[in-house]
Parts: structure tokens; sequence; C-alpha cells
């Protein structure tokens, strides 16, 4: 029995290899035509515009509320759609829903896997999801019930093959959204637990997603490790954009609140705004001074301000416009691991590596 | 002690802005101003207080005092600098506590090595010694790649290597073996070569040519029909304008920010459900349709404006559009053939009027609804209210009314004394689950009265009740 010849096998992996160096070229020649088309429209740089627009005043903010119950670091956080309760995850594994006006617990779940990295609230107030190392995105009904076991009526609905590292529901409680360490995100029907749409295109862990706020409500972006920000169309599953200006891994997205835009937080230590409408980065946010990853990013109400959560224990507030920085506050007193504005814009909370989460306004 | 300075110095300056600064620090001239600490009858050189650290980051970054302090804490926690006093707690004290920098780099905790890589590259290195050179390719190859990452590393990886091998040799053969097979199984899971068929198929080293895509991407992008900046930009900055007085960051909430005075009344005011609402909450649906639909609020208002005119087929449209949308999945063939009933049909009790084309194709997709499948028409629908009757409705007598209708609360002004009562009285509001149950009966209750009447129905109740 002969075994094949092996030049013949050797043309096969020449032939491979100059397929594959074709298909480069083409790619860096796109590239580059790319860029170029971009050039011609880039007539004007965001500072320049932000010229005209006053300048912002002294910012007194404070730290409003601390809540204590996590026994170990939170991990992420999300507002009720009611502007006032938050549900809260950690690595311990415990998932609280808090009012966190009057500082109550009024729920509290204990998931069967520790690092539970992501978490949501239903629109509808009604139910929460969390997911972590188990690779999962669980649905929790609540219930007006405190002594009601929760976990009893949990729902399974995502499933990917590494951790899950976000979530969130779309505009109904009946659809939800995740990311995760596979380098996949993935749409899901919450009642039967059927995928409906995977999105491929990162080249390593996905880390962060946000839904557009706009009428048509039909794309997300994500981060990833891969430094790159998509943005996706739900529909079709498309990756429609992409941007790779970060030098790390990015950590956090978040749109501007018209959709038009959306800002990125990285292990790099800066922030920065992407323009989707004319497709290119327009603002770096950083300071020398700055040499911690940023965890976690959102916008205030009307978009003139980016709060960053940071790993150096603090929050840098930034001129969105300007692109200075406005205020830098303390408290915590571990890493700032996630931050989110309330719905009604009054405040905005931070979760932290020191087991505690704080409301400021 | 210099060779091990000088070694460690070059060894960082491969790495991070953070580490730059670290050996800056530590220059014998430009850096902190170290003395020595006596202990017992010990002297130890090269100590430095907390307060002379954190003023030398303070001047050399041209920081605030407490941000430079922070930044002394991070040295800390990460472990380029220790504490000689209350060796555990790793922070950053602003006086005469006393510091060293760590030199030893096996005990510096670099962020930037993946430990991973570190494991990896000892089972190479331990294989190595074992196949006495003699590695497969792939496994030379990524042997090559890691020696050359991590070559600052390389004699405590070796040292590592060798002593994994020697432990592996006094252990029983078979014993042996079979460690030697999980071992490889568990590195060719984790490492594939190129072109194993892995499970794992994710990351750069993935066997699926992202190329091909790529160039297809490209394109696309090329084709995509993009904006001057200054156009974006623009718009931008309008609508930060446009909702500046909304921001309660920006100006202040009306009558107060619940968060700051501890009264909720500002959300009570501004429920889903209230009979009137405040004028800013009214200037806001005027910023756009999307603002005014939003609002569900807002949405009742819009809906007795449509009801007027006997136009609000279009928003029951939307509405509905939207239900199968975002709803289950199994409950959307039920509702496209509701939708198709009540809106498309021809002769249908709540026809919309949209162009020939979509109405064929909308219909035509119908056939096997999908939740995407009413996507055309509802957005012919929402831009013809955006374009057309919203505008209306903004200069029309129903908006016109609740503008001046609208409330405009007073601003709160708590004494020190109320704000402490405020605190204590911090009101529960009413739980968002029963606000849904709330909802929910509502909207059954509108949607069966608005519901066409079946006349053979009713027709037929009044036969059997005679």
């Amino acid at each position: 029995m002969r075994s094949p010849p092996i030049p013949e096998m050797a043309t096969q992996e020449v032939q491979l290899s100059e397929t594959l160096a074709h298909l480069k070229t083409e790619s860096d020649t796109l590239k580059g035509k790319l860029e170029e088309e971009r050039a011609k429209l880039h007539d004007v740089e965001l500072h320049q515009v932000a010229e005209k627009v006053e300048g912002l005043g002294q910012f007194v903010m404070k730290t409003r509320r601390t809540l204590k119950g996590h026994g170990n670091k939170v991990l992420c956080m999300d507002w009720c759609k009611d502007k006032r309760r938050i549900v809260s995850s950690s690595q311990d594994g415990k998932v609280i829903v808090w009012d966190a006006f009057t500082t109550n617990k009024e729920h509290a779940v204990t998931m069967p896997c520790t690092w539970v990295m992501a978490c949501a609230y239903a629109p509808s107030g009604c139910a929460v999801a969390c997911g972590g190392l188990d690779n999962k995105c669980s649905v929790y009904p609540l219930s007006l019930d405190k002594n009601e076991n929760l976990a009893a009526k949990k729902k399974s609905v995502a499933m990917h093959t590494n951790y899950l590292s976000a979530c969130s529901f779309t505009n109904s409680d009946m659809q939800i959204l995740t990311s995760s360490g596979d380098g996949t995100c993935a749409l899901w029907d919450v009642e039967s637990g059927q995928l409906l749409q995977s999105f491929h295109g990162h080249a390593a862990d996905v880390l962060c997603l946000d839904l557009a706020p706009s009428e048509t409500g039909n794309t997300f972006v994500s981060g990833g490790c891969d430094k790159k920000a998509n943005v996706w169309d739900m529909r079709s599953g498309q990756c429609i954009q992409s941007f790779e200006t970060h030098e790390s891994d990015i950590n956090s997205v978040r749109y501007y609140p018209s959709g038009d835009a959306f800002a990125s937080g990285s292990d790099d230590a800066t922030c920065r705004l992407y323009d989707l409408r004319a497709d290119r980065e327009v603002a770096i946010y950083s300071k020398e001074s700055i040499i911690f990853g940023v965890s976690s990013v959102d916008f205030s109400l009307s978009g003139r301000l980016l709060f960053g959560g940071y790993n150096d224990y603090t929050i840098n507030v930034w001129d969105v416009l300007k692109g200075t920085r406005v205020s830098i506050l303390f408290g915590h007193e571990n890493r700032v691991s996630t931050l989110r504005v309330s719905p009604d814009g009054t405040a905005f909370c931070t979760g932290s590596w020191d087991h505690t989460l704080r409301t400021w306004a | 002690m210099q060779e091990q300075q000088t070694a460690f110095a070059t060894f960082l300056m491969r790495y991070s802005p953070l580490e730059v600064i670290v050996v800056e620090m530590q220059d014998p001239k430009s850096g902190v101003t170290g003395s020595e600490q006596k202990l017992n009858v010990t002297t130890i050189p090269h100590v430095f207080a907390g307060k002379d650290i954190i003023a030398w980051i303070a001047n050399k970054m041209k920081t605030p005092p407490e941000e430079a302090h922070v930044f002394g804490t991070m040295l800390v926690a990460f472990g380029y600098i220790y504490p000689l006093q209350n060796h555990k707690m790793l922070v950053m004290c602003n006086d005469t506590s006393l510091y060293r920098f760590q030199v030893n780099p096996c005990f510096l905790r670099n962020q930037l090595t993946n430990v991973f890589d570190v494991v990896a590259a000892i089972y190479l290195a331990k294989r190595n010694i074992r196949k006495k050179g003699m590695l497969e390719p792939y496994e030379q190859a990524h042997y090559n790649h890691l020696h050359k990452w991590l070559n600052h590393k390389w004699d405590f990886i070796v040292m590592q290597a060798t002593e994994q091998y020697k432990a592996g040799k006094e252990r029983k053969k078979p014993d042996r073996v079979v460690f030697d097979c999980q071992e490889r199984a568990y590195w060719i899971l984790n490492r594939p070569p190129r072109r194993t068929h892995s499970a794992m198929d994710c990351g750069p080293e993935r066997l699926i040519d992202p190329n091909e895509d790529e160039n297809m991407f490209y394109q696309q992008a090329i084709m995509r029909s993009k904006v001057k900046s200054s156009v974006s930009l623009g718009a931008l900055v309008k609508y930060i304008t446009t909702y500046k007085t909304h921001d309660p960051f920006l100006a202040p909430c009306q009558p107060s920010n619940p968060w700051q005075t501890d009264n909720d009344t500002y959300w009570t005011l501004n429920m889903r459900g209230v009979d009137v609402p405040t004028k800013m909450r009214v200037e806001r649906w005027s910023f756009s349709l999307f603002e005014l639909l939003t609002d569900l609020r807002g949405r009742d208002d819009f809906k007795v404006f449509l009801k007027k005119e006997f136009s609000g087929e279009n928003l029951a449209f939307w509405e509905a559009a939207e239900e199968l949308k975002w709803g289950t999945g199994s409950s959307m063939s039920a509702k496209a053939e509701t939708i198709f009933k009540t809106f498309l049909a021809p002769g249908a009790p709540r026809w919309i009027n949209i162009d020939g084309r979509t109405m064929g194709l909308t219909v035509k997709g119908l056939d096997h609804p999908h939740r995407y499948v009413l996507e055309a028409a509802q957005t012919h629908v929402f831009l013809l209210m955006k374009k057309d009757t919203f505008f209306r409705y903004l200069k029309s007598p129903v908006y016109k009314d609740i503008q001046k209708k609208a409330l405009s609360p007073e601003t709160h002004n708590f004494s020190p004394a109320q704000l402490e009562q405020n605190a204590q009285n911090r009101s529960p509001g009413i739980h968002p689950i029963i606000l849904w149950q709330q909802e929910e009966e509502e909207k059954a209750k509108t949607a069966a009265a608005s519901a066409p009447v079946d006349v053979k129905a009713m027709m037929s109740k009044i036969d059997r009740k005679k």
C-alpha cells in the first residue's frame, strides 16, 4: 500500500497559502479604501464643534446610598424601569433585588455557580435574568410574596459554551440578548429557550453589549477582548459596522441617548466615542494620570456627561463634547466593576469589588 | 543588588506606562527621596515614606494630592511597593509610614503576563527536556513563540519544568504514563495544533478563515452611506442642547431630586397613569415622535388626538407590530393572523393605508410569519406618523390644552431638620409588579372595547335569548 506522494501534498499546501496570501492583500486594499472613504467625509473634529457650546459648571455629586449585603465582589447591576429598584450580582453566586431608594433588600437568589457576571432587570419589572460561570442565562420571575422561593420558578434560557459576560432584555420580557466568553452573542426566546439568532465575528471573548435606543430598535453593539466594537443587525445576524481603535480589551459599551453614537471603556485606560453615521471614532477620553482600565461607562440623560468606573477605585466624569474631565469621585474601596445611570437620569449606581453598591446624585 | 536592579529595570521597560513610572520613582537622582530604617541593630536601606511617595507622584503627574494618593494605593495594591509596617493593609498612607519597592520579578503581580501562557510554557519546556529537543512541529512553533514572549521569565520557567520533570520521574511507571496522557490531552484540547477538529474552535487560532468574510464586510462598509462629520457631530450637539434642561445632572429636577432630598414627589408626579403631567414632561413629548410614543402617558395623549381625527389605525397597527416583534415565538402566528384580519385584509375594519408594493410584500410574507414580517409596513407607518401626524398633533388643540393644564411644581426648600425627617420616612412607592398587573388589566379592557364587533355572533346571541 503506497502512501500518497509527498510532492502532491506540498502543491496543495502551496496553493492554499497562495489563496490565503491573495485574500490578505485584497483585505488590506479594501481596508485602505474604507479609510480613504471615511477620511473624505471627515471635515471637522468634535472639539471644534464643541467650541461654540457653553462650558459646564462645578458638580457636587455625592454618594446618596450605600447598599451593603453582598458577601463578595459585586460584578454587575441593572436598574428597574421604576427608577428606584435595582438588581445586582456578585462573585459568591448571590443575586439581590433592592429598592435602592429605601435600601431594602426585596429578594435574594443564590445561583448554583459563582462569578455571576451578568444580570438584568426585565422591562415589566416582574423578572430578572442572570448568569456567569454556569455558561447559562436564567430568568427568575419575581414575586410580591417575600417568602416565596424564587429558585423554584427559575427558567434556563441561554446556553453558551463559555461564561456569560453580559445579558439584556430587549423591548419586552420575552427576549434576551446575551454575550459570552465563547466569542459569540445570541438572541433567545425566553418562553421556549430557543435560539433566535446568533452573532459571530468577534475573535475572542465578548465582554459587553448594549441595545440601541432608537425607534427601529434593531441593532446592538458589542465589545470584546479582540479590541473590537461591533454593531450588529438583530434581524440578519450580520455585523454592520466594526471599530478597532482600542489598544486592549473593551469592557463596556453604551449607546449615546440618540442612538447615533456609542461610547466604550477599555483596559487601555481610555474611553472612546464612536459616531455611527460618520463611521469613525470621534473622541478619546484619557489623561496621563489615569492608567488603570475602565470597567464600565454610561451617559447622563442628555448625553453631555460620560461616567466611567475605573479599576483604580475611582469614577471619572467626562464632558463628552469638550473631551475634558469635569469631576473625579472617590468612595469605593476596591475596583468599580459596574456603573449604570438610572432610567430617568436622576442618579447613577456603581458596584464594586468592595462588596457594596453606591448610588450617586 | 545593582545588577539585579538594572535587570529589573530592563524587564520592566517592556511593559506598561505604570511600570515605567515605578522605575522612574526609584531613580537615585530624580526619584523619591529614600532613607534608612533602623530595626533593632540592623539598618535597612531604600525605605520611603508614604507622604514623600505621594508628593512625588503629585508633582510628576501634576495631579491633586487626592488623586496621587489613589495612585499610590494602586502601586501598593498591585505589589510594586510594599508596606513595612501593617503589611496586611495594602494601601498607601499619606504620612511617615514606610514602604519599599518590590524588586524580585517573581513576586510581581504582573497583570500583563497571562498565567495560562506561563503554565503552557512550563509544560512545553518539560516536554522539551523529555524529548531531548525533539518536539512536534506545532509544539516547537508554540515553544518558540512563548520563549520570545516570556523571555524574561524563562529561567523561572525552565526551573519549574526541571522540578516537574524530576518529580515525574519519581512516579511509578503506570501512573506516569496515565498522567502524561492526561496532560497531553489537556493541551491538545486547549492549544490545538492547526487543522485539528476541536469543539472549542474559537479565538484567533481558529480554523475558519476570517479573511473571506472580512473582505465582504469591507466591501459592504465602503458602499454603506456615510455622513459628513460636521453633520453627524452637529446632530450630537443638537441633541445635548435640546435635552440640557431635562438632564438631572445639568439642571435641577422639579420639585427636587429624590436621591438628594429623600422625597419622591418627582416620581409620583411623573407616573404612568397621572391625570395631569408636568410641563417638562409635556415639553419632552415635542422633541420627537419616539419620545412621545416611549412615554406611555404621551402615547395616551396622542391617541386622544388621533381619535378626534379618526386616524387611530396607524398607531394601533404600529403597536400590534411591536407586540409581534418582541413577543414570544409561540404567539406569533396567532398575532399575525389577527393583524392581517384587522389591518391588512381588503375591507378590514382598521385598514391601514400603505403603498401597494409594501402591502403586497407584507401580505405575502404573512403566509410564513416571522418576527420581522411586518418590518416594512411598520417603518412606512411610523414614517407617515413622524412626518405628518406628529406635527399636526403638536399644533392641535389637544396638545395645546395639555400644555396649559400641565403642572409646574414649586422647588422644594427643605430645612436640614426636614431633610432628616425625609430620610427617616422614605416612601416605598408602588411595587412594579402591581403596576404591571394594573396595566395589563387596562390593556385587556381597551382591547375588548375597541375590538371590531362580530355581527353574526351578536345576532346569534340575540336569537338564543329570544
